[in-house]
């Protein structure tokens, strides 16, 4: 089981380096590293929900605290991009703190309750505290990120650093996840009172499994505001938190895989739709970003009512029935 | 080392104005299959759920090999070596069997948070070790061929021998029943039976909370009768049966 996942993790290094070799057009890599940092809070919010079965409603608010850290950090301060990176994931992992030991001594719809009403409070600061955050009008001329002296000011380069990166986050998810530490994780998810008379520190493991999450949304959020050079509150708001859970629902909770492949998937959809729009334009109707909501909605009615488990698993399993249905008839034909 | 692995001393648990558990004192002595009888609602649950930390004692105590442990965490319970099954089966349904019982091996090894995030399993040692002994405990209680199943497709009677393969990988000191045989049919519970008395001759302590009255006289070496929070009677399985007082809590007397 182990081992298969470390092999994906070396597929995934595989299409990454040919993806460029492929496809030639900057825009088109411009959305993949906004896929990159979608995967990487979902991997981190799948942790979280799928893993230790604790729902956040408020992930966008991580995602925003990192780029708004890199934001006010690098322009006001002129400090170096990645100390502000640093800076921006001790702060999220200390607001995880604060935020996460009341909260999630709740459960199930409390908790999703507590995290969305965060996830506004937040939200508004970056709306409102002018002074700091810029308001409305946001923080403009965000100093690239430079690796070795080499400035990743070109998409391609942001390209190949920003899903290093979720290559980086998968490794440390996975060697989570295959260990003593995550396994104590799935036992609350699956019944936290077993998982307490067996020596699981139940409250422990629920506020460290935030930090990490929160600390991949806001490494995310930094990577943005570094990759976009300017940044508002608008992509931090309560909508884009409903459509990172959307994004692991869709893929699969209970799988890491489930989680980057919904993220990816939902990520280039808006995409391909209007792409796809452009050849039907003689029918009058053409798709612009308005309808995203419509369709994000529509797929997790969908997944929610046929798949429940997400597409991972709908896959899964129906690659077995097929499997053992060829089985049957080879049996019946041999006999 | 104290002359009794557990003990309870005047312990109380009021919910609100109901009384689940008034001034209970039961001895449990090393080694042996001690039971807790009683009519539904006399608090027998709510015992356990006391010594394991579930819920804190009103008043009085609990002391395990002398130390008292009344108000602990259950985790910290759990790695004082106390283990314990619960009344509604609470396995972890999404995984595997061997998984299952990995989780139990939790207060036996070490490997913290950060540590498991940075090393991928292939480098840690514990890991395989965790593996090894996992399978040892399912071995012990005769579910082995069912190592890769999901734990929730089990029927109800393997979901409880998991349960008690889970609890052995703590390596407790002290187990504690609840209601193991109920749901499970006679050839079943003649088999949970033997698993306890096998359970007993790894020189653990069981406590056990029972309604079949076959099993619980069969194989305890001492049985407490409860009712109303209080323990009426006190003895081997043969005096326990011609106790009139007894007699009378059961049959409403």
């Amino acid at each position: 089981m182990a081992q298969r996942d470390y092999f994906g993790l070396i597929i995934v290094a595989v299409i990454v380096t040919l993806i460029p070799r492929l496809i030639e057009n900057e825009y088109y890599i411009g959305i993949l590293v906004f896929t990159a940092l979608n995967c990487l809070t979902c991997m981190g919010l799948c942790l979280l929900m799928g893993y230790a079965g604790q729902i956040s409603l408020g992930h966008s608010a991580f995602y925003g605290i990192g780029a708004y850290a890199t934001g006010i950090l690098t322009v006001t301060l002129a400090w170096s991009p990645w100390i502000a990176l640093g800076a921006g994931a001790c702060f999220a992992a200390l607001v995880a703190v604060v935020v996460g030991v009341p909260s999630l001594r709740l459960k199930g719809h409390y908790l999703a309750m507590a995290t969305l009403g965060f996830g506004a409070i937040v939200h508004i600061v970056f709306v409102a505290a002018v002074d700091l955050t810029g308001g409305p009008n946001g923080i403009a001329r965000i100093p690239h990120l430079d690796l070795f002296g080499i400035e990743l000011s070109t998409d391609k380069s942001f390209f190949y650093f920003s899903w290093a990166v979720v290559i980086l986050g998968l490794f440390f998810a996975l060697n989570l996840i295959h260990s003593r530490v995550g396994r104590g994780l799935r036992a609350i998810h699956g019944s936290q009172d077993a998982a307490g008379s067996l020596g699981v520190n139940t409250a422990r493991y629920k506020i460290q499994i935030f930090i990490l999450s929160a600390v991949y949304a806001s490494v995310a959020g930094s990577l943005y505001a570094s990759f976009v050079n300017y940044i508002d509150p608008g992509p931090f708001d309560v909508m884009h938190s409903v459509l990172l859970v959307t994004m692991v629902a869709v893929g699969g909770m209970h799988n890491i895989w489930g989680a980057l492949i919904g993220a990816v998937l939902l990520s280039i959809l808006p995409e391909f739709l209007s792409e796809l729009s452009d050849y039907f334009g003689g029918v009058g109707i053409s798709y612009n970003p308005d309808y995203d909501m419509l369709i994000y909605g529509g797929i997790l009615l969908a997944i929610m009512l046929f798949l429940p488990g997400g597409l991972v698993e709908g896959i899964r399993n129906f690659l077995r029935f097929s499997f053992n249905a060829v089985a049957k008839i080879k049996r019946r034909a041999f006999s | 080392m104290a002359e009794s692995i557990l003990e309870l001393k005047n312990l109380c648990k009021y919910f609100g104005g109901v009384v689940a558990v008034d001034h209970l004192n039961i001895m449990v002595e090393h080694g042996k299959i001690i039971s807790i009888i009683g009519p539904n609602g006399a608090g027998k649950t709510t015992i356990f759920n006391l010594i394991t930390g579930f819920v804190k004692p009103s008043s009085g105590n609990i002391f395990y090999d002398g130390k008292e442990i009344n108000g602990l965490k259950p985790y910290l319970i759990a790695k004082m070596q106390i283990a314990r099954t619960f009344q509604n089966v609470q396995i972890f349904p999404q995984m595997t069997v061997l998984e299952n019982v990995m989780v139990g091996r939790h207060v036996m090894s070490r490997s913290g948070f950060m540590f498991s995030t940075l090393l991928p399993p292939v480098f840690r040692t514990e890991e395989k070790k965790i593996r090894e002994d996992a399978k040892q405990c399912l071995e012990i209680v005769g579910i082995s061929h069912f190592a890769q199943y999901t734990a929730g497709s089990l029927p109800l009677g393997t979901q409880r021998q998991l349960e008690i393969a889970r609890a052995l990988a703590v390596e407790p000191k002290l187990i504690l029943f609840d209601e193991p045989a109920s749901g499970l049919n006679t050839r079943e519970t003649l088999n949970m039976g033997k698993l306890i008395e096998k359970i007993k001759e790894m020189k653990i302590t069981v406590v056990l909370v029972e309604h079949d009255m076959e099993l619980v006289m069969d194989i305890s070496d001492k049985v407490n009768v409860v009712n109303f929070g209080r323990c009426i009677a006190s003895g081997d399985p043969f005096e326990i049966q011609s106790d009139p007082g007894v007699i009378a809590a059961y049959l409403g007397g």
